[in-house]
């Protein structure tokens, strides 16, 4: 392959050898000397005073190393910090301790941690703790928990954790306007649990010698980890390794910095042993983060023409138990500001109140907050489609904002960068053959067959982000990004990237953008990522961010190394650097192409030094620290077509039809995959996951035989198309694609099921859209019992 | 019992699951631990050539057995059709549900060398991905069946 079709070609991925051969190394695979293991003692109970914990059996079990608890941590493992604290809306952060010391507030909270030689023996002890606990009511429904007197924290009144509201407009003026009309309905945004296959896992090791201590921990953001657990440890900085080796999956749900992170690392200085954790799957339904969980009142106004003028939501959102990382931002900033998606809708009014309940705190599940947002509008669009009996894709293109008028800024204050929405949605309805549906829907109908289609108009802010920006939210970082580009004398390339993959194939993608830069040949590339001793500073993978802001930082480290080059080899081929032309790798003297040096003899000039330019230093890297000035907002249209059997209320997905627009792309295949996977965990949103818990605070969906993580056979098979419309935020022109298909599937999937189920009279039908709920609803609207 | 063709002979516990046997007593942890159910088929391995999750035998039940799992797909270096296939089609991103993936697709290869779609997403219905939306790893297997169709039917030394 020529080098210069590299960026943008379907690519193998660089990273699967080792992971087809079985020889990644996951954390759980690590094998230290004197390895011990760890084992968590957790509350079987959702909300309960703790009156007693005796460790003296579990002490003397057999292979057991130590019994800690929450006295035995004090003043060694301080409260983990909540890292995204939102101003302006009261949130309160009552300190969420690495174990539980008077109370333990969810089913799952850590009590005791038992260390032993081996997982075995450390699995028998734990069973040996024994915790008196007083059991205390629990609260679990939102609304509930803003009544009662039960308080999850009792600092914090009606377990209010925050009042967040952005307004944009004025939605009241808006109603006063003759003749429009208000469409409502409550919605509710069932809580998700994120299943990232490989549980979650740390292994500490500690070097008495230098005073190292390093910890290998299933995180998306080594970095982070590191600054946090250096406080919450109070261990120096710079005598911690945090290193994220293979990391199976994460989707948000390995963004926060976990308790058992901390003391597993504290437990490694204290015993002087590397000790290792990994959860079982239960522990990881109960004690890694949920996502969504809304309930939100929305109204949309809308004039006759379908023009819609306003939106309004007053939402719920469930923070669970404790804050964690980046809760705050979820249900506001992430949500709220997107509420006009795609539209000119000049009036928004979004007011969030959050709540605690004794159930798994909850934080970013992919997508995080955009997916609700997009759920709400544009389930409100089709219900007012069908108020004003317009066509849903018709409402959807009167109301898109114009190719024109980009950089577009909405009500609530963000710009969006680039977008040609409406030609999106006309190739979605065209690949979806959309005019010729409604005929065929019809005379299914004949046969007493149920067909409906279902579009989702979507756009997605990602690609954080101006740290000024983020900062101002409350977020205690920056989110800019690092990245060295390294020769070495014998003409080979190494990347650092402060950007933390877990399966999202940048190993690959970084590559495709050096070898294209630097006209070397991709094998010669290798991208390092996830170990903060070798990359100076990174803030990780989540938001969709690792290729607009990672990807960005490593062209430029890339330009830095090519200008460095240019010089030299101007230098040494006695010409200036101006008279240099850069071909597939090689410079040239422009007009004498044999007259030139490959960057790899460059990069040998540069390490020897025998003859470089005056002053220069040696050596052949870049360094380039990237901060966007925006956002980026990739967007498109998803068209779903479902047929629901009426006897049965089973949804069966005949097509489903997306076409995006991330911008340029580096790898179409790389992309491909990011969007199948996004769309079922979209879809799955809509048919089947759900987290359910009873009165009592117990996960009734605590394993995967209870939770409908989807398998291949339920599954259809997506028609994927895109459109490209680069960003001008960046250079590369890219925009970020590893939520796209999650945020968009979920109403389009509803939307389709509602438009099956509309000679029925059914308005709307709660997600997920179970067989039994689907079922109920045409028995209710047929009048029967249900 | 034999692994990847290599006879190994341990004490272990009797509670010792055939899993922790391979990733902990062989350092074959290419075989991966995803839940504690028995529903996600991280774990599963080939026993006398036939699929079970690993994480439901235990290794005294295995005693005896021809076990092969992912270290002992490729032969001499080379990709078994099944990875390369995988690779080919981009059937992973994580990679963590990967080698179960692999060896409960070859398990429907040997028994069915021209599956249908219907026939694969069936067959994949003890494995969980949560990455891919399973379409390439779809691909995949019909990618191998072809390479692993194209091998029995070429002459002796082929792939």
């Amino acid at each position: 392959m020529a080098v210069t079709q590299v960026f943008g070609a379907r690519v193998r991925r660089r990273e699967d050898p080792r992971l087809i051969r079985g020889t990644a190394t996951y954390t759980d695979d690590l094998a230290l000397p004197g390895l011990c293991y760890a084992v968590f003692v957790r509350s079987p109970h959702a909300h309960a005073r703790i009156r007693r914990v005796d460790v003296s059996r579990a002490r003397s079990a057999p292979g057991v190393l130590g019994v800690f608890t929450a006295q035995d941590l004090e003043g060694k493992v301080n409260a983990i910090p909540c890292g995204w604290q939102v101003p302006n809306c009261d949130l309160k952060t009552p300190p969420h301790p690495a174990l539980a010391k008077d109370k333990v507030r969810y089913v799952g909270d850590a009590v005791a941690v038992v260390v032993a030689e081996s997982r075995a023996q450390a699995y028998d002890a734990a069973s040996l703790v024994e915790v008196e606990y007083e059991v205390l009511p629990a609260v679990v429904d939102m609304e509930d928990a803003l009544r009662s007197s039960t308080l999850v924290h009792e600092d914090v009144p009606n377990n209010r954790v925050l009042l967040w509201s952005v307004k944009g407009g004025d939605f009241d003026a808006a109603l006063r306007e003759p003749g429009v009309r208000v469409v409502r309905q409550r919605l509710v945004n069932q809580r998700l649990i994120p299943n990232a296959m490989e549980p979650r896992a740390a292994t500490a090791h500690y070097n008495p010698g230098s005073g190292e201590l390093t910890l290998w921990v299933t995180s998306q953001n080594p970095h982070i980890a590191r600054v946090i657990l250096s406080g919450v440890l109070g261990f120096p900085e710079h005598k911690l390794r945090v290193i994220a080796p293979e990391v199976g999956g994460g989707f948000g749900s390995k963004i926060p910095v976990y308790p058992e992170e901390a003391v597993v690392a504290h437990l490694a200085t204290r015993l002087a042993r590397p000790v290792k954790w990994c959860e079982s799957r239960r522990e990881n339904y109960l004690a890694t983060i949920h996502g969504r969980d809304h309930v939100t009142e929305a109204e949309m106004a809308v004039r006759p023409d379908g023009t819609v003028v306003g939106v309004r939501v007053r939402t719920l959102a469930n923070f669970g138990a404790y804050l964690s990382t980046a809760a705050p931002a979820i249900p506001t900033i992430l949500y709220g500001l997107v509420l006009s998606g795609p539209y000119r809708i000049p009036n928004i009014d979004c007011e969030v109140t959050g709540v605690f309940t004794n159930t798994t705190p909850t934080d970013a599940y992919r997508g995080a907050g955009r997916p609700e947002a997009t759920y709400v509008l544009e389930r409100m669009m089709d219900l007012a489609a069908r108020e004003l009996g317009i066509d849903p894709a018709e409402i959807r293109r009167k109301n898109l904002i114009p190719r024109d008028q980009f950089p577009y800024t909405v009500a609530t204050g963000i710009t969006y960068d680039s977008g040609d929405y409406a030609r999106a949605l006309d190739r979605a309805l065209e690949l979806v053959e959309y005019s010729k549906f409604r005929a065929e829907q019809a005379a299914a109908r004949q046969q007493g067959r149920y067909l409906g289609i279902g579009l989702s108009t979507y756009v997605e802010i990602c690609g954080a982000g101006p740290s000024k920006v983020v900062g101002s939210t409350g977020f205690a970082g920056g989110l800019w990004e690092s990245a060295v580009v390294r020769f070495s004398p014998t003409g080979k390339v190494t990347v650092f990237t402060g950007t933390s993959p877990h399966g999202q194939g940048e190993e690959t993608t970084f590559a495709q953008i050096v070898s294209q830069e630097l006209g070397v040949p991709l094998d010669d590339v290798e991208v390092l990522h996830g170990d903060t001793d070798s990359i100076l500073m990174g803030w990780g993978t989540y938001g969709s961010r690792t290729t607009p802001v990672g990807g960005t930082a490593v062209y430029l480290a890339a330009q830095k190394v090519k200008e460095k080059a240019q010089r030299i080899a101007a230098h040494q081929l006695e010409v200036s650097a101006e008279d240099l032309v850069f071909e597939n790798g090689r410079f040239h003297v422009r007009g004498a192409p044999d007259r030139g040096m490959t960057i790899q003899e460059v990069a040998l000039q540069a390490y020897l030094a025998w003859n470089l330019p005056e002053g220069m230093e040696p050596g052949l890297e870049g360094q380039a620290n990237w901060d966007p000035s925006n956002f980026v907002f990739p967007f498109g249209t998803h068209a779903c077509v479902v047929e629901v059997d009426p006897e049965t209320g089973q949804v069966k997905i005949l097509r489903y039809v997306a076409v995006d627009d991330c911008g340029r792309v580096i790898n179409p295949l790389i992309v491909d995959g990011q969007v199948h996977g996004g769309i079922v965990q979209g879809v799955a949103q809509a048919l089947w996951e759900f987290a359910k818990y009873d009165d009592a605070g117990n996960l009734l969906t605590g394993s995967m035989a209870e939770y409908a993580v989807p398998k291949a056979a339920w599954l259809p098979w997506f028609e994927c198309d895109r459109t490209e419309t680069p960003t001008p935020v960046n250079p590369l022109g890219v925009k970020g694609v590893g939520e796209t298909g999650t945020i968009a599937a979920t109403p389009c999937v509803v939307n389709a099921v509602l438009d099956a189920l509309s000679p029925f009279g059914i308005r709307h039908v709660d997600m997920p859209l179970l067989p039994e709920r689907v079922w109920r609803a045409i028995q209710q609207a047929k009048g029967g019992a249900a | 019992m034999t692994v990847n063709g290599v006879q190994y002979t341990r004490d272990v516990e009797p509670r010792t699951l055939l899993v922790y046997f391979l990733r902990e007593h062989l350092g074959l942890t290419g075989t991966h631990v995803g839940c504690d159910t028995s529903s996600c088929g991280a774990c599963t391995v080939l026993l006398d050539g036939k699929a079970v999750k690993s994480c439901t035998v235990l290794a005294v039940q295995a005693e005896g057995a021809n076990i092969t799992t992912v270290e002992g797909l490729a032969k001499d270096g080379e990709l078994h059709p099944i990875q390369q296939a995988f690779w080919d089609e981009h059937g992973l991103q994580c990679g963590f549900c990967t080698p179960g993936m692999m060896l409960a697709a070859l398990d429907l290869l040997q028994r069915n060398p021209n599956p249908t779609d219907e026939e694969i997403r069936h067959a994949l219905e003890g494995n969980l991905c949560r990455c891919t939306g399973y379409q390439h790893i779809v691909n995949a297997v019909k990618t191998a069946a072809r390479l692993m169709r194209a091998a029995v039917g070429a002459p002796a030394g082929g792939a």
